[in-house]
């Protein structure tokens, strides 16, 4: 399968998501990116770091390394993110949080901004993303800043 | 069409190396992946914490109950000898119920059935005293391969299970514990996720708990909801996890972190 000729339309805002959230932002993937922002507005990449080292929350650190606080609870099951904002763009960034599977459809790393064709989600989560769009961008904008 | 047929070809290459990812590495127990002060928690019996289940089972395998009036001593004996081997056999199949039995239902079973007494809750403290007493009695044996016809379908089904991707992380338990054990989860190696230490004393827990338990961490972890105690879909995985660590000694009582 080409990503480089593909273009995905994708709108998202599933009809079955609890009432009670925020609907999924539509959003377009072309090639390998999404080059809008989710919420219209750039992220603080301040909070996207705090965020990336809230293992809890963005849970990044489960899986990969990077210049982040605290090495010895960084897993090793990903790529480094140091660098990142050399290696890729930011619309690249934005879609492989938003979905990896679009880029790596067998990969472990979940998709972020997803809510369908899912299975056995626990209650709690059900229907609802990872991250909401606001705290994409703030990753966003944070990993664009890692550029060595 | 020849690219096509070589296609499936390699898929179907791939497809059987997937299958077989853990048969073709060596097995090992998650006790290679633990700290050594865990180590060796379990390794000395005056200092492994599980032991205090184990002394608690052989009380509770002498005691009376229910209407009966029976311990289980009263019908089977001395554990050492009659409990010999018997966790290896488990889950087993059930022909009574027509369906498999894990060692901990098998124990319950023995009281509802022959000392007339209310069933114990899947974790109680007793439940887990009896099975823990009940596995220690195999400790050192390793696990044969299951032979009855009839657990086939339930294997797979268990196979099954354990490849699904689940939860809001959309993972499997495959993805972790056939193709990345021994890396790191945060701090934490994954070990390959077998079944052979249970029940085990652990450090986050504080106590004794179940395979079963266990089996919902990680479904929680990965934001599933997980499945009953003694539901079919565990006993399905517990049986597959058991033919899966066929060769692999019984620990119990393990110690994990
Ligand atoms: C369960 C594991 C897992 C988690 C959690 C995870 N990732 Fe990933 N990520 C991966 C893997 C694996 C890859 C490589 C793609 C592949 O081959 O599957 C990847 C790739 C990436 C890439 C592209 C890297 C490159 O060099 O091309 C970025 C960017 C990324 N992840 C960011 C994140 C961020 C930000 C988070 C948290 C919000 C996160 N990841 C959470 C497993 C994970
Ligand atoms: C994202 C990774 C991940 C997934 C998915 C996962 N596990 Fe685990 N599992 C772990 C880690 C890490 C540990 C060890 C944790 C510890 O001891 O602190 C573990 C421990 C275990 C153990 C205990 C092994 C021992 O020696 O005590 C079993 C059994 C197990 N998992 C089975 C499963 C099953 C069955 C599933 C699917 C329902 C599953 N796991 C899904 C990461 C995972």
């Amino acid at each position: 399968m080409s990503l480089r000729c593909m273009l995905i339309l994708m709108i998202a805002g599933m009809p079955f998501i609890a009432s009670a959230q925020e609907p999924l932002q539509p959003f377009a993937v072309q090639a390998d990116s999404i080059e809008r922002s989710l919420t219209g507005a750039p992220g603080d990449p301040a909070r996207g770091k705090a965020l990336i080292e809230d293992r809890q929350r963005s849970l990044c650190m489960l899986c990969h390394t990077g210049p982040f606080a605290d090495p010895r609870l960084q897993g090793d099951l990903a790529p480094d993110l140091a660098g990142i904002g050399a290696r890729l763009s930011e619309g690249q960034i934005r879609l492989r949080i938003v979905d990896m599977k679009r880029v790596v459809p067998s990969t472990i790393m979940p998709s972020y901004y997803r809510v369908d064709g899912l299975r056995r989600v626990a209650p709690a989560w059900r229907g609802k993303p990872i991250l909401a769009a606001a705290e994409i961008e703030d990753l966003v904008a944070y990993l664009t800043t890692l550029k060595d | 069409m020849r690219g096509w047929l070589s296609l499936l070809a390699i898929g179907l290459l791939l497809a059987a190396a997937d299958s077989n990812a853990i048969e073709e590495q060596p097995k090992l127990s998650g006790l290679e992946f633990v700290s050594p002060e865990t180590r060796s928690l379990q390794a000395d019996d005056a200092s492994n914490p599980g032991m205090l289940w184990v002394l608690r089972g052989e009380q509770l395998w002498q005691e009376p109950a229910g209407r009966s009036q029976a311990s289980c001593a009263s019908c089977h004996g001395e554990a050492r000898q009659s409990m010999r081997g018997v966790a290896l056999r488990y889950p087993a199949f059930d022909a009574g119920a027509g369906q498999p039995i894990d060692l901990k239902g098998r124990i319950n079973r023995c009281r509802t059935d022959n000392q007339d007494a209310p069933a114990l809750e899947h974790e109680s403290e007793e439940l887990l005293a009896l099975t823990t007493y009940v596995a220690h009695q195999s400790r050192g044996m390793s696990v044969p391969p299951v032979e009855d016809e009839r657990l086939r379908s339930v294997i797979e089904q268990g196979e099954s299970l354990f490849r699904e991707r689940i939860g809001q992380l959309d993972l499997s338990c495959a993805a972790c514990h056939d193709d990345r054990w021994g890396q790191r989860l945060g701090s934490s190696p994954i070990p390959q996720a077998h079944p052979t230490a249970y029940p085990l004393y652990r450090l986050e827990w504080q106590t004794v708990g179940s395979l079963q338990r266990r089996l919902r961490n990680c479904m929680i972890g990965v934001r599933a909801e997980p499945f009953a105690y003694g539901s079919p879909e565990f006993i399905a995985l517990e049986l597959y996890l058991m033919q899966r660590a066929e060769g692999l000694p019984v620990e119990t009582p393990g110690v994990r972190p």
